[in-house]
């Protein structure tokens, strides 16, 4: 067949089978969300940093001999004596003291590894979860003015005229003339008022993140409450078109601080819940009108309140509170299996936008994301 | 003037007045997505998994950063194909054509290869067919599970020898694979089930055995199973041969290359290509090197006949055994390596010690020999199989899980006799629990 070229762009298979691979890749490492969405240098890297996530699930196993029993050839350029120390047995392979042998754990270390990014993560992450909840606004309410008048064109309905600014148009151009009268009004006097869409204000999210700083809060938690906190921005952005985040810290008492202050206070003292219930409330009657604002306050404490008496009076805060917010969220992190008096004042509360969760190891957090965030129902 | 490279046709005639028999070739410029995608599924046309998959993302990405680069794919078919990187420069293509001759006649004349299917490119695209429908009837995830637990153990079949063609008859069933294969299976057979007698076929060939003695099976698993056996046993001959088979095509590249009127320029290039092909690999042994260094070695001691009865009878246990001198091992630079505590230390440089060292390491391809003692073990239908260990214990995490697939395949509990430093060890899979047992 002469002159016959093959198309050797339909040769696909091999890209196809790529792409089959690279699908059991993301979906070994959904299996491993959980350890990745509190690996602590993922979070660090913001987003620069790869990481190395083993995937035993793909290696091809086989029949294969002990990969560092016996010996083997190798060729170099005369240049190696008997003796002579070629390199090191790698990590894991070691026989020294104090590291004794693993049976059944030894040999098999050269598994796969996939290199993961923070935005791999987020996607796979984001995929889990959905904003159920979304308030639905009373009727009301609706007429919220989507659009406005902002600009003026030479061009436009004629329902739109803007006769001042036409007018003074006229006089212009006639002035420009040399003649400044009103008159002999052309087409291209005219001036139309134009509209413009505007945000939505439901379009708007605001995080109201609360943390506990009294003296039972140690590191740990700290770190807990930080990675839930960075996963939820870093979701709610993804959702709405500006997310406002107000940072609230309490012990006794509540005050107000900075991103970075919320995350490094730790002081001594007790606790008293209500007075970041109650802060929180007057944040938002006094910023976030519920009926334009989509409201996610989320509280980290362990739990150690002050009283029943204070217990008494954050429920009935929180009552006050769970009809103008979308999710309510108390993260309570602790170490120990203990029911704290807190969590168990707020287990009687059976109201869908209450979530509850209980962290009390890096793995938790991803479940707890799934709690918040359900990607069904409501 | 400008140099004149010969024509496919003329080098072709050159081989042969030169004493080299090939088959006819057929020579397909390809870009490289092609020759990798042929590389990684080592015959083009062969069904889809995504364990290839992977093998070609990893060969196009060291390819796409320059860290190894193909020049020629050939596939050993009558008439064979022969596909070359289309960026390849025509004195790369002049070169690399000389070198696929001498893979063709080795193809054509070595006696391992006497019994390999002449239309293997037509056999692996029904196969990707018949994969594609089992696809459409049972759902991909279905067949590539299947897929991934078979592919895990396709090397244990019974290699093709040059008086056995390794490959049986599969028995054909005329009957549409979406009949339940227990009606038919489950049908009263002849004397007790699933006995197997040593030292048959059967007992070496655990794809064979499985195919036809595992009541778990649909017709389309054990055609799957099938399929994975012919295509390895039609590979089988190149991994007991690739020392011999690139030597063989080294040595025709050098002295067909030298025998074309070259510029000095095109000269030093063929000089510099081949001294690419020959460069000693960290902690391995250039098969390229060795074997052109062996076939080099052994036409200066004994003539061209020597080389080509070489070529012609042994596969690379008998050629290295045979033919390796100190001479060739000392040229080369072959040492012996090993572990000592936590340290890889050279341990010999000693010429035999190497050449024993090697064979050893070339042994059934360097893959474990797993053999089928008891199909019907404990009266209970299960699996036993027994590894023949010849010095080396096996990866005991790795055989584990592969007697997950097994147990995938057999459908019944699953054992592994072996030896772990010194001592008798049962491996087992029942499905849900592994256990282990030194006796």
């Amino acid at each position: 067949m002469a002159g016959y070229v093959p198309d050797w762009s339909l040769e696909r298979r091999g890209a196809i089978d790529q792409r089959r691979h690279l699908e059991k890749i993301k979906e070994a490492l959904k299996e491993r969300l959980g350890d990745l969405v509190s690996d602590e240098s993922i979070i660090a890297s913001d987003g620069k940093r790869v990481v190395k996530v083993p995937l035993r699930s793909l290696e091809q196993y086989k029949f294969r001999f002990h990969p560092w029993q016996g010996d083997r050839v190798g060729q170099d350029r005369g240049e190696h004596r008997p003796g002579d120390v070629l390199g090191r047995v790698p990590d894991g392979q070691r026989v020294g003291p104090g590291k004794g042998q693993q049976p059944g754990d030894v040999p098999g270390v050269d598994y796969l590894e996939a290199e993961v990014t923070l935005e791999d993560i987020q996607s796979l992450l984001f995929s889990e979860l959905g904003l159920p909840y979304l308030k639905q606004k009373p009727l009301s309410e609706v007429p919220q003015p989507t659009w406005v008048f902002k600009d003026i064109r030479p061009k436009g309905l004629m329902g739109n005229l803007d006769k001042r600014k036409s007018l003074k148009e006229n006089l212009l151009r006639n002035a420009r003339a040399g003649r400044p009268h009103v008159g002999h009004l052309r087409d291209r006097d005219l001036r139309f008022k134009t509209w413009i869409d505007e945000p939505l204000p439901e379009d708007n999210a605001v995080v109201i993140a609360m943390r506990d700083i009294s003296g039972s809060m140690g590191d740990f938690k700290k770190l807990m409450a930080r990675t839930f906190a960075f996963w939820m921005l870093k979701f709610l952005r993804t959702q709405y078109q500006a997310v406002d985040v107000v940072f609230l810290v309490h012990h006794t008492q509540a005050r107000e601080v900075s991103e970075d202050e919320f995350f490094q206070l730790g002081e001594s003292g007790g606790t008293k819940v209500s007075s970041v219930y109650q802060l929180c409330l007057e944040v938002i009657q006094s910023r976030y009108p519920p009926s334009q604002w989509n409201i996610y306050p989320i509280h980290f404490s362990d739990g150690d309140n002050w009283s029943d008496a204070d217990n008494r009076r954050t429920v009935e805060l929180l009552q006050r509170m769970l009809p103008m917010v979308n999710v309510f969220g108390y993260g309570e992190i602790r170490e120990g299996g203990y029911t704290s008096t807190l969590m168990s004042a707020f287990s009687r509360i059976q109201h869908p936008r209450f979530k509850m969760v209980t962290i009390t190891q890096k793995q938790d957090v991803y479940p707890a994301l799934k709690t918040f965030f359900p990607r069904q129902g409501g | 003037m400008a140099n004149l490279y010969p024509t496919d046709g003329e080098l072709w005639q050159l081989a042969r007045d030169q004493g080299l028999d090939p088959y006819p070739v057929v020579f397909e410029s390809v870009p490289a997505s092609v020759l990798y995608q042929y590389a990684a599924y080592l015959i083009p046309g062969r069904m889809s998994h995504w364990t290839y998959g992977k093998a070609y993302h990893l060969m196009k990405t060291r390819y796409d950063y320059g860290l190894n680069k193909l020049y020629e794919m050939v596939i050993n078919s009558n008439p064979a194909y022969a596909f070359l990187l289309d960026s390849n420069s025509e004195l790369e293509n002049t070169f690399v054509r000389c070198h696929v001759m001498g893979h063709v006649d080795f193809f054509r004349h070595n006696q391992w290869f006497r019994h390999t299917i002449p239309d293997v490119v037509d056999v692996v695209s029904r196969h990707a067919e018949r994969v594609r429908q089992y696809e459409f009837e049972v759902g991909r995830e279905a067949v590539e599970r299947f897929l991934d637990a078979v592919l895990a153990i396709e090397e244990h079949v019974s290699p093709p020898s040059p008086v056995s063609p390794g490959s049986v008859p599969r028995p054909v069933r005329a009957r549409p694979s979406k009949v339940p294969a227990d009606l038919w299976d489950w049908a009263p057979r002849d004397g007790p089930t699933h006995r197997v007698k040593p030292e048959t076929e059967e007992a070496d060939d655990l794809l064979l055995f499985l195919m036809t003695e595992s009541r778990h099976l649909e017709e389309w698993q054990r055609d799957i199973i099938g399929m994975v056996r012919d295509e390895m046993i039609y590979l089988w001959p190149q991994l007991r041969t690739k020392i011999m088979n690139e030597g063989w095509a080294s040595y025709w590249h050098v002295a067909l290359m030298r025998s074309l009127t070259l510029t000095d320029r095109d000269y030093v290039d063929f000089a510099r290509l081949h001294s690419q092909v020959t460069a000693p690999l960290p902690y391995h042994v250039n098969p390229y090197a060795l074997g052109y260094a062996i076939f080099s070695d052994l036409e200066r001691r004994e003539g061209r006949e020597a080389i080509f009865l070489a070529r012609t009878v042994d596969d690379d246990v008998s050629f290295v055994r045979n033919y390796l001198t100190e001479d060739v091992a000392r040229n080369l630079g072959l040492f012996v390596y090993g572990r000592q505590q936590d340290e890889i230390v050279v341990k010999s440089r000693g010429w035999e010690v190497v050449r024993q060292q090697l064979v050893n390491e070339l042994v059934h391809g360097g893959i474990p020999v797993i053999h089928v003692n008891d199909g019907d073990f404990h009266q209970r239908g299960e699996l036993y199989l027994i590894h023949r260990h010849e010095g080396l214990d096996l990866d005991i995490p790795w055989a584990e899980r592969t007697l997950h697939y097994v147990h995938q395949i057999w459908g019944r509990p699953v054992h592994l006799e072996t030896r772990l430093e010194g001592k008798r060890l049962v491996l087992s899979y029942d499905g849900q629990v592994d256990s282990k047992v030194t006796l």
